[in-house]
């Protein structure tokens, strides 16, 4: 399916945190994301304990989320998500940290924060998402 | 783009050579991210440089498999590889994989520690300090007030920025490797002043006056304030090093908490007011005895049997104050043979616990002193542990997380009459 043969998408404006264009189906958590001790880089899977996504891959999804939290592992257990060729496709995020920018970057993805609108209240899991990096933009389109 | 001096710009064209300017263009990216305008100049870093276990070292088999090869292709995320020379900035290298002669004790392999050591001998040569420890500050590297540093593990970054008032962020393992070679790191979030008030506001309303105490308020406050400021006021008392080190580690567990002011008591919270600056608290959490059961209980929602097989104190790394004091509990006693004690300090501190002949008394009773990492870095625990007991708030979050056991939390004390008779008796007072 391409987003072009599909109605017009919702678009929210932001910030580029690193440049690039991706597109892809939407994996949306409220809760913020653990990197090492939270998340297994092999498979891009999240671990931890009590946390809505446990069990779920981010590999090849766009990753919404509100924020990463807990070890300064954060960007190492992405890092190693990427050259197992686990990583996210694009992500989106609410609130700035060290982690999630350095995190970012080295995962090389598109990826966008300071939106215009939540994109929390906006995407959910299995729409369609295209992250425009250099423009700050996010597209959606409604799964339903 | 993040704006330059022109020193820095010459390290971004290469002028100080190859390294450098692939962890200037690393940093470059890493400001960008961020949105910071500039860097900041620091001679205190605090990372893991070029550390990594045979699958790194494996997946960059083409570029030589070796120190070089992962210290420029992950390190400082560069497309291709470069010659590493000394590291510019004052550097030390925190906690590690494995004790450096007890390591067969913790399972680990021959081919292991071969590499453990191969990769040690790299990190000395390059002017890192070998601290191998979460506990820099209490290993021979304390900042002072307002110095800009550069570390990782977040247990060391809320005691630096918090207790000490030195100013640093969270860092990555890329972005200190990278600040070692430049002594830059983005001129963001806490090295700039006003990032640095107080933003929720902590009512204690019971005395906190020991280490057990002060491990389940910072659990309370990590969980209250996510990864916010908070500024803590009340009946807080007998501040000290130990307290600070477990409260912290806690809060950074249960939450993100990278810097908290208590009034009265830590360096930027003279008063109340101080603390805040011109913020409004946003919220006021109440900590009363109900509070303070329900953290207990949390804490302890992972323990189920009392069959104690396995204690681990010393996270994070104990001091020589706390190894002398479980010396004291344990001496002319001996750990039961239905379990196991290992207490995890930094080398700097072992050294004196030698001297004193705590390692000693410690292995007459049948625990082991290890330093360098815990059971939660290196995933090492006694043969079958099945439930574990802490005295530190950060390791029963952890561990039994990881490696799918049972946990308990509790005092120092109760921790070793656990070890002696594997049995828990734990109880809130």
């Amino acid at each position: 399916m391409s987003a072009d043969t599909m109605t017009k998408p919702i678009v929210l404006k932001g910030r580029k945190v690193v440049g690039g264009v991706a597109e892809g189906e939407a994996l949306v958590t409220r809760e913020t994301i653990s990197g090492w001790g939270g998340v297994h880089a092999m498979t891009g899977t999240i671990i931890e304990s009590r946390h809505e996504l446990k069990g779920q891959s981010f590999a090849d999804k766009i990753l919404v989320f509100p924020g990463a939290k807990g070890s300064s592992g954060w960007s190492a257990v992405f890092h190693t998500a990427r050259l197992a060729g686990a990583a996210p496709r694009a992500m989106v995020f609410n609130q700035m940290t060290t982690k999630a920018a350095l995190g970012a970057v080295v995962m090389r993805i598109p990826t966008v924060t300071g939106l215009d609108r939540d994109p929390l209240d906006i995407i959910e899991t299995g729409d369609f998402v295209r992250v425009d990096g250099d423009a700050g933009t996010v597209e959606i389109w409604k799964a339903r | 783009m993040v704006g330059l001096t022109g020193e820095e710009r010459d390290m971004l064209e290469g002028k100080q050579g190859a390294a450098v300017q692939k962890a200037m263009e690393l940093l470059v990216r890493y400001a960008d991210a961020l949105g910071a305008e500039r860097f900041v100049e620091t001679n205190n870093v605090a990372g893991v440089p070029g550390s990594s276990h045979a699958w790194l070292k494996d997946y960059y088999k083409e570029d030589g498999g070796d120190y070089r090869a992962v210290f420029s292709r992950f390190d400082l995320d560069s497309d291709e590889v470069v010659d590493v020379p000394r590291m510019n900035a004052y550097s030390c290298h925190l906690q590690g994989g494995m004790d450096p002669t007890l390591w067969s004790e913790q399972g680990m392999t021959r081919e292991a520690f071969d590499n453990f050591a191969s990769d040690e001998q790299e990190t000395a040569a390059h002017g890192v300090q070998i601290l191998k420890t979460c506990t820099p500050y209490i290993a021979g590297n304390v900042p002072v007030m307002g110095e800009h540093c550069a570390w990782m593990e977040s247990s060391a970054v809320v005691f630096c920025n918090s207790v000490i008032g030195a100013r640093t962020n969270t860092e990555g393992r890329e972005s200190t490797s990278a600040a070692m070679l430049t002594k830059r790191i983005p001129d963001w979030g806490f090295h700039r002043p006003e990032y640095r008030k107080g933003q929720h506001k902590i009512d204690v309303q019971l005395p906190i006056d020991d280490v057990f105490d002060w491990g389940m308020l910072g659990y309370f406050t990590g969980e209250a304030v996510q990864e916010e400021i908070p500024v803590l006021d009340g009946p807080i008392t007998r501040a000290s090093l130990i307290r600070h080190k477990h409260f912290g580690a806690a809060a950074a567990s249960s939450g993100g908490v990278e810097m908290y002011h208590m009034v009265g008591i830590t360096p930027e919270a003279p008063t109340l007011d101080a603390a805040f600056g011109t913020n409004t608290p946003r919220n006021t959490f109440v900590y009363d005895a109900k509070e303070r059961r329900r953290i207990y209980e949390m804490l302890n929602a992972v323990g189920d049997s009392s069959a104690v097989d396995y204690v681990m104190l010393g996270c994070p790394h104990y001091s020589i104050e706390q190894i002398a004091y479980a010396a004291h509990l344990i001496e002319g006693r001996k750990v039961s043979a239905n379990s196991a004690l290992w207490v995890f300090t930094s080398r700097a501190v072992k050294a004196t616990a030698d001297a004193n002949g705590y390692t000693k008394i410690l292995r007459d009773a049948g625990a082991l002193l290890m330093t360098d990492t815990c059971s939660a870095i290196s995933q090492a625990m006694p043969k079958g542990t099945r439930v574990a007991a802490f005295d530190s708030a950060k390791q029963v979050h952890y561990l039994p997380a990881i490696m799918g056991i049972e946990g308990w939390y509790g005092t120092t004390e109760e921790c070793i009459d656990a070890a002696c008779t594997a049995k828990w008796e734990g109880k809130l007072q």
